[in-house]
């Protein structure tokens, strides 16, 4: 187990070392090149000077990579140009992540809460009617353009119906901040209608960011069923007449919920992209919401850390995924 | 069922299918389950009448997509759009231009974005899977760490970025963005699918014929790995049209509407969706509905071509 967990903690670091390479080369491909895109279009010659040396762009190509890999590990990405012109672009991250782990939490809870009971209802009843309109509803589902799920969830909801709000995290101005996480910290300090109010605006963006990972939860689950169900051991303990409760949580369940647990990871750690969208519809001030508006107006510096960090965030829990997943089962460690 | 849980894990999956030691022709076997797949036909049926409105599209369309007959029923002061009327069954845009026409030859573009995003992508991944599956050694290892790195980034983050890098956006730097995204996908796919024929009787058959090793590459290896390359090609087709449609709505789309195309339709109208709800609600139906027919043909030929259930 440690020989795998120090083999898969070299490999991160490999990864992430040709990640930076290609920001690096993401970042001198761009437009007018690296410096007219981090200073903006009205930058004055002397800033554009500065910004040449202090980036070394006229040294060679090597030494550019390793000072810009220097900066990347002491967290120094520049200062946004666009998104919140005068703030460092990891400031922002820092401010703007607790807002998308929120989120991101919400809208897993929803895929997990509906995807896992509803997959293994399918597979039990293959092929019957409740199969396949769950089957077809999922596969509606990811043919379903994210924003436009957003904004018909906001149309109706919140515009059309009035019942709750559209947009921003908190109504409630006066609430006290602990962790940055909006409704634990209403249930930390006893707020409870500042909780209450948080956990209102989380509802619609929660679900239009869990469509897509609660479709594939379910289909995995549905399949991963499936396959449990065909194998002897099932077989076997249905003939010596175990109760149909213990078979599926002894061992249906079980078996099947190692596939389920890599996919639920896996789609946490892609709901950034997501989030891209479905923040920018709810002007929720989240890490999705600054990298959407870093895209339209071109916040260069912001976009390579967000992009960088996004990027690490899906590295990291895949590692943390096959981790688990070595601890769950036993198959994989002795390996 | 071919569903991993990881996409490298999917991918793989799917390139093992590639091989096929059961003795019947992998083509037959597989249309013989198909034809009688309710999925299978509802999603061709969707897909063909897709491309015969595309093709058909400028004969059809009642008035010509990109000139603004309603013009005079634009009121931008009070917010008001034409209405439907007399030969124009869905009223008019923002432009005063027919509305349903555009429906109606917005069916191309979509078509095209859909199609070339698909081809730029399977070339690209051809051209990586083979080198790398072919070669070997070091050649292999590079590009396939470059390419699990490329997969480790979300998807849509991904096309974002590359849609980022264009000053000037247009319908193809739209395509590139979203084929670019696809390349590593195909490349892992061909890459695998080698891999699985490398041991396998037909392959090992030429080789001791003393057939070349590029031509047991492009003549007996890629012919194989038709299965599964078509299997995601059309799965690309129906993700490269959302992700076409997320771009625009980013405003990294193409700023030209004169020839419409559904995802631009759909991207730059969120912003007049409570005011104008139809002109977001149509191109998302049929976004909605071309994308379902492809991923429903997509996965009935997964399910058909996964050699557990060939038997």
């Amino acid at each position: 187990m440690l020989r795998y967990t120090v083999r898969r903690l070299l490999q991160m670091v490999v990864v992430l070392l040709v990640l930076s390479l290609l920001v690096f080369a993401w970042l001198r491909a761009l437009p007018g090149g690296p410096v007219s895109a981090l200073l903006g279009e009205r930058a004055t010659p002397e800033s554009r000077h500065d910004l040449i040396v202090q980036l070394g762009l006229d040294q060679p190509i090597f030494v550019q990579y390793l000072k810009f890999l220097g900066r990347a590990l002491t967290g120094n990405f520049g200062t946004s140009n666009g998104v919140q012109p005068g703030t460092t672009a990891m400031d922002l991250f820092l401010t703007r992540f607790p807002a998308t782990i929120e989120l991101s939490v919400f809208a897993i809870i929803i895929a997990v809460v509906f995807g896992i009971p509803l997959g293994y209802m399918a597979a039990k009843r293959r092929g019957g009617w409740f199969d396949n309109a769950t089957v077809i509803g999922s596969l509606v589902g990811i043919a379903v353009p994210v924003f436009f799920l957003a904004f018909l969830l906001k149309y109706i909801f919140a515009v059309k119906l009035g019942v709750l709000p559209s947009d921003s995290r908190q109504s409630v101005t006066d609430a006290t901040r602990v962790t940055g996480f909006f409704v634990l910290d209403g249930i930390i300090t006893q707020e409870w209608d500042a909780a209450w109010d948080a956990f209102r605006h989380l509802i619609l963006p929660a679900i239009a960011l869990g469509t897509i990972p609660f479709a594939v939860v379910f289909r995995i689950t549905r399949a991963a069923v499936l396959d449990v169900l065909d194998e002897d051991y099932v077989r076997t303990a249905e003939s010596k007449g175990l109760t149909a409760q213990l078979i599926r949580r002894r061992h249906v369940l079980r078996n099947a919920m190692l596939p389920v647990v890599t996919t639920i990871g896996l789609q946490t750690g892609a709901l950034l992209a997501g989030a891209v969208l479905t923040e920018n519809v709810f002007a929720f001030p989240g890490v999705g919401q600054a990298l959407a508006l870093g895209f339209e107006r071109r916040d260069y510096p912001v976009l390579q850390l967000l992009i960088m960090m996004a990027a690490m965030v899906y590295v990291v829990v895949n590692l943390l995924v096959d981790l688990s997943y070595a601890l769950i089962d036993p198959r994989i460690r002795t390996r | 069922m071919a569903l991993g849980a990881t996409k490298k894990d999917r991918i793989d999956a799917l390139a093992k299918s590639s091989v096929d030691d059961s003795g019947v022709s992998l083509a037959a076997s597989a249309w013989r389950r198909l034809r009688r797949n309710p999925v299978f036909l509802v999603g061709l049926g969707i897909t063909l009448l897709f491309v015969l409105v595309a093709a058909i599209s400028p004969l059809i369309a009642p008035h010509d997509p990109s000139a603004r007959d309603l013009i005079d029923q634009v009121v931008k002061a009070r917010n008001e759009i034409p209405p439907a009327q007399p030969g124009h069954p869905l009223g008019g845009d923002l432009q005063g231009r027919d509305f349903f026409s555009r429906l109606l030859v917005g069916s191309q573009q979509t078509l095209m974005v859909g199609v070339l995003a698909t081809l730029f992508g399977l070339t690209g991944g051809l051209v990586l899977g083979t080198l790398a599956g072919a070669i070997g050694g070091w050649v292999d290892s590079l590009v396939m760490r470059i390419v699990d790195v490329m997969l480790s980034i979300p998807s849509l983050l991904l096309a974002f970025s590359i849609g980022a890098l264009f000053a000037h956006p247009n319908q193809f730097t739209v395509i590139i963005a979203v084929a670019t995204v696809q390349i590593p996908i195909f490349a892992r796919l061909l890459r695998g699918s080698m891999l699985a024929q490398r041991g396998s009787d037909h392959v090992l058959a030429a080789r001791s014929l003393g057939v070349k090793p590029g031509q047991i590459v492009f003549r007996h290896m890629v012919p194989n790995s038709l299965g599964p390359v078509i299997v995601q090609s059309t799965l690309v087709l129906a993700t490269s049209i959302i992700d076409a449609a997320a771009l625009s709505f980013l405003g990294l789309g193409n700023p030209n509407d004169a020839i419409p195309e559904w995802g631009q339709m759909l991207g730059t109208s969120q912003e007049v969706l409570d005011s104008h709800p139809a002109l977001s609600f149509w191109p998302a139906a049929c976004i909605i509905i071309v994308a379902l027919g492809f991923t429903l043909m997509g996965e009935s030929l997964r399910d058909a071509l996964d050699p557990k259930n060939r038997r």
